[in-house]
């Protein structure tokens, strides 16, 4: 199992670095997809399944099927791919990259003083369920709040804006 | 939803009627006299050959598939003296037996003509000419045609009055 | 050593018979619109036209296997890979019978779930990688319906999972000992059902590939064995819905007299029939109608079935 854990958390890096590193948005999606799927596994060897399942199903099933989506609806060519190029100068990754890698070496040490890595005790989704809807109920009724305030914000921006008098658009129809 | 359903049943009952699929090979469909399929050349009743190369089969053709030779016996009969139609080109419009003043010119209703080479498709004066009158029995154009041919003098037709002697003058 | 070998005979097992019935299925599925359309289908090659898969694969491997120069090539040979992997991957959960089954996850059922939202990559990449405006279209399409129907095809289980109380699908088969759940969880059966179709692209859903609209969708740049494979996962996709619903509205294996294994295959084929009588009998949708009956009419459905069962098992439980 720790194996595993190792393997697949290196994956998940590596994919990462991939993504940051990569011209073409839909490649990088791609290993953004990858990264997720790693990060899955990461979960279910924790002992913690319910998450690993979520992870796939909400992030790499859906929310990046719609990032996908977006990415070739917006049909970025050779140009797009150039100016990607332009950005990636050390300048501008130095600063984030030496804040990471001093989170990776906290992380590095948490690990070696022998911190809840693998062998954790599973956490099911009753329990998952139970912590939800017991002490952290406030959180999220102000998480559903926040979706419902997101919900009719697109609606608002999807809806037809002359729906009051439908003729008005058969007209134009006619002469357009 | 409901519709959906009512739908999907009746579609079910079909499975309990009777196919309409004719199994060809083994079974053969019942193809109409009239049906426009591989043509043919026939002759008279006499055993002649009731083509006389008047070109309007190959005038009519849309896709110029009929190609043909006129030439004469020494009687005067016109006669194709080859006759060629190629099938591969054929789309068995009918307009050839439509355009024929002689009814020679027929489709029948056989289709099965297919071929593994293409050349074969060809078909030359000897593959189409049958023997027999074809759709049309007892029409002879001959019989019925002012010319003088060997065996039926002017005159000699059917409902034709001898020709008038020009030289008499009188009635 | 002895349980290792059974559980790989296991493996085996069930991918030759998912292979093979996926293959017999595209025989199947022609026999039975035939003989929905008052017509025999295919019969001339060997006994009742049995060899006609033969003939086709023999056809499929025959052909050119051509990746067109001007698509993204990667990704245009892996689009049909993703498909047949996620799949197959997702059969390894489903209980046969007892005893027959790849693995027994306590998440059984998310892991379902997981695997046919990723399945949908596979439409969306080939449909990008070919380059091709039609493929596009078809990508664009999948990717659409795929997100709106997996919003309510997971909704649409939690009331079967309430009921069983446990994700895992061995639990829940063994939960139906008294009563089948098409009958307490029917709205769950039914939009769960229609969430299905859509997810194996079926045909009154199959807005991905609408012949008469996108030529062939997201597959027209497809050949040979990719398009084989491609044809492959959605016959595999349409067992995997079918052997789905057998398990968690028509009580998996259970059934008297039969064995087992019998009845889960008799319940998984006529729930097939079901699929290709639906194939031959419906017409398909406009594209908005399409997404909207998915948001305004099943959405909600799914969340009053939520709503109820939520209420009832509290209330029986208290």
């Amino acid at each position: 199992m720790e194996f595993t854990f190792y393997l697949s958390g290196a994956i998940a890096v590596a994919a990462t670095l991939m993504v940051i590193t990569g011209l073409n948005a839909v490649h990088a999606l791609l290993y953004l997809i990858v990264s997720l799927l790693a990060v899955a596994i990461v979960f279910y060897v924790l002992g913690a399944p319910f998450a690993a399942a979520l992870e796939v199903i909400i992030y790499a099933g859906a929310i990046m099927v719609l990032f996908v989506f977006v990415m070739m609806m917006l049909n970025l060519g050779k140009a797009a791919a150039a100016r990607e190029q332009d950005w990636l100068t050390p300048g501008i990754w130095a600063g984030p990259a030496v804040l990471a890698s001093l989170l990776l070496a906290e992380l590095g040490y948490i690990f070696a003083q022998g911190g809840t890595a693998a062998g954790a005790v599973a956490v099911t989704a009753k329990e998952v369920g139970i912590a939800l809807f017991g002490p952290y109920l406030l959180g999220v009724e102000l998480a559903s709040l926040l979706l419902l305030a997101g919900l009719v914000g697109a609606c608002h921006l999807g809806r037809h804006e002359d729906v009051h008098h439908g003729w008005d658009e058969d007209e134009r129809h006619e002469n357009g | 939803m409901w519709n959906s359903l009512k739908t999907m049943w009746t579609i079910f009952l079909h499975m309990f009627r009777r196919r309409v699929t004719i199994q060809y090979p083994d079974e053969k469909p019942v193809i109409p006299p009239r049906w426009r399929g591989r043509i043919i050349l026939s002759r008279d009743p006499d055993g002649e050959e009731r083509c006389v190369a008047c070109y309007l089969c190959a005038a009519a053709c849309p896709v110029d598939c009929i190609a043909l030779q006129a030439t004469e016996d020494e009687y005067g009969r016109r006669y194709p003296s080859f006759f060629r139609i190629n099938f591969s080109r054929c789309i068995f419009c009918g307009y050839c037996e439509e355009a024929c003043p002689t009814d020679a010119i027929q489709l029948t209703p056989d289709f099965e003509m297919g071929e593994y080479d293409r050349k074969n498709l060809v078909y030359e004066k000897e593959d189409l000419l049958i023997d027999g009158t074809g759709k049309y029995p007892g029409y002879n154009f001959y019989r019925v045609a002012g010319l003088a041919i060997k065996g039926k003098d002017k005159g000699d037709a059917q409902d034709e009055a001898p020709p008038v002697d020009l030289h008499r003058l009188l009635p | 050593m002895s349980e290792l070998a059974l559980a790989w005979s296991n493996v085996i097992l069930i991918l030759a018979v998912v292979f093979s019935f996926a293959a017999l299925l595209s025989w199947i599925e022609r026999r039975l619109l035939g003989v929905w359309q008052d017509r025999y289908g295919p019969n001339r090659v060997g006994p009742f036209g049995l060899l006609q898969i033969a003939a086709d694969a023999i056809k499929l491997l025959s052909k050119e296997d051509w990746v067109p120069p001007f698509s993204e090539k990667a990704l245009f040979v892996l689009a049909p890979v993703i498909i047949a992997v996620t799949t197959l991957l997702a059969f390894a959960v489903v209980p046969v019978a007892p005893g027959i089954g790849v693995v027994d996850l306590n998440i059984g059922l998310l892991f379902f779930l997981a695997m046919s939202s990723l399945g949908v990559y596979s439409i969306v990449l080939g449909g990008w990688a070919s380059n091709n405006k039609y493929s596009l279209l078809g990508g664009f399409r999948a990717a659409a319906q795929m997100l709106s129907y997996e919003v309510f095809m997971g909704l649409s289980l939690m009331g079967v999972v309430m009921l069983a109380g446990s994700f895992n699908l061995r639990d829940i088969v063994a939960a139906q000992e008294d009563l089948w759940f098409c009958i307490p969880q029917i709205l769950g059966f039914i939009t769960f059902t229609v969430a299905g179709i859509a997810e194996a692209r079926r045909l009154p859903f199959d807005l991905p590939e609408a012949e008469n609209e996108l030529v062939a969708g997201f597959h027209t740049e497809y050949s040979s064995m990719k398009f084989g494979l491609f044809f492959i996962g959605e016959y595999v996709g349409v067992i995997l819905i079918s052997a789905m619903m057998v398990t968690l509205f028509f009580g998996g294996w259970l059934g008297p007299l039969l064995p087992p294994l019998m009845w889960f295959l008799l319940k998984t084929f006529i729930v097939i029939g079901f699929f290709i009588l639906l194939r031959a009998s419906l017409p398909r949708p406009r594209y908005d109608q399409l997404m909207a009956y998915a948001w305004k009419v099943m959405l909600p459905l799914t969340l009053v079935n939520l709503l109820v069962t939520g209420a009832i098992v509290l209330a029986w439980k208290s």
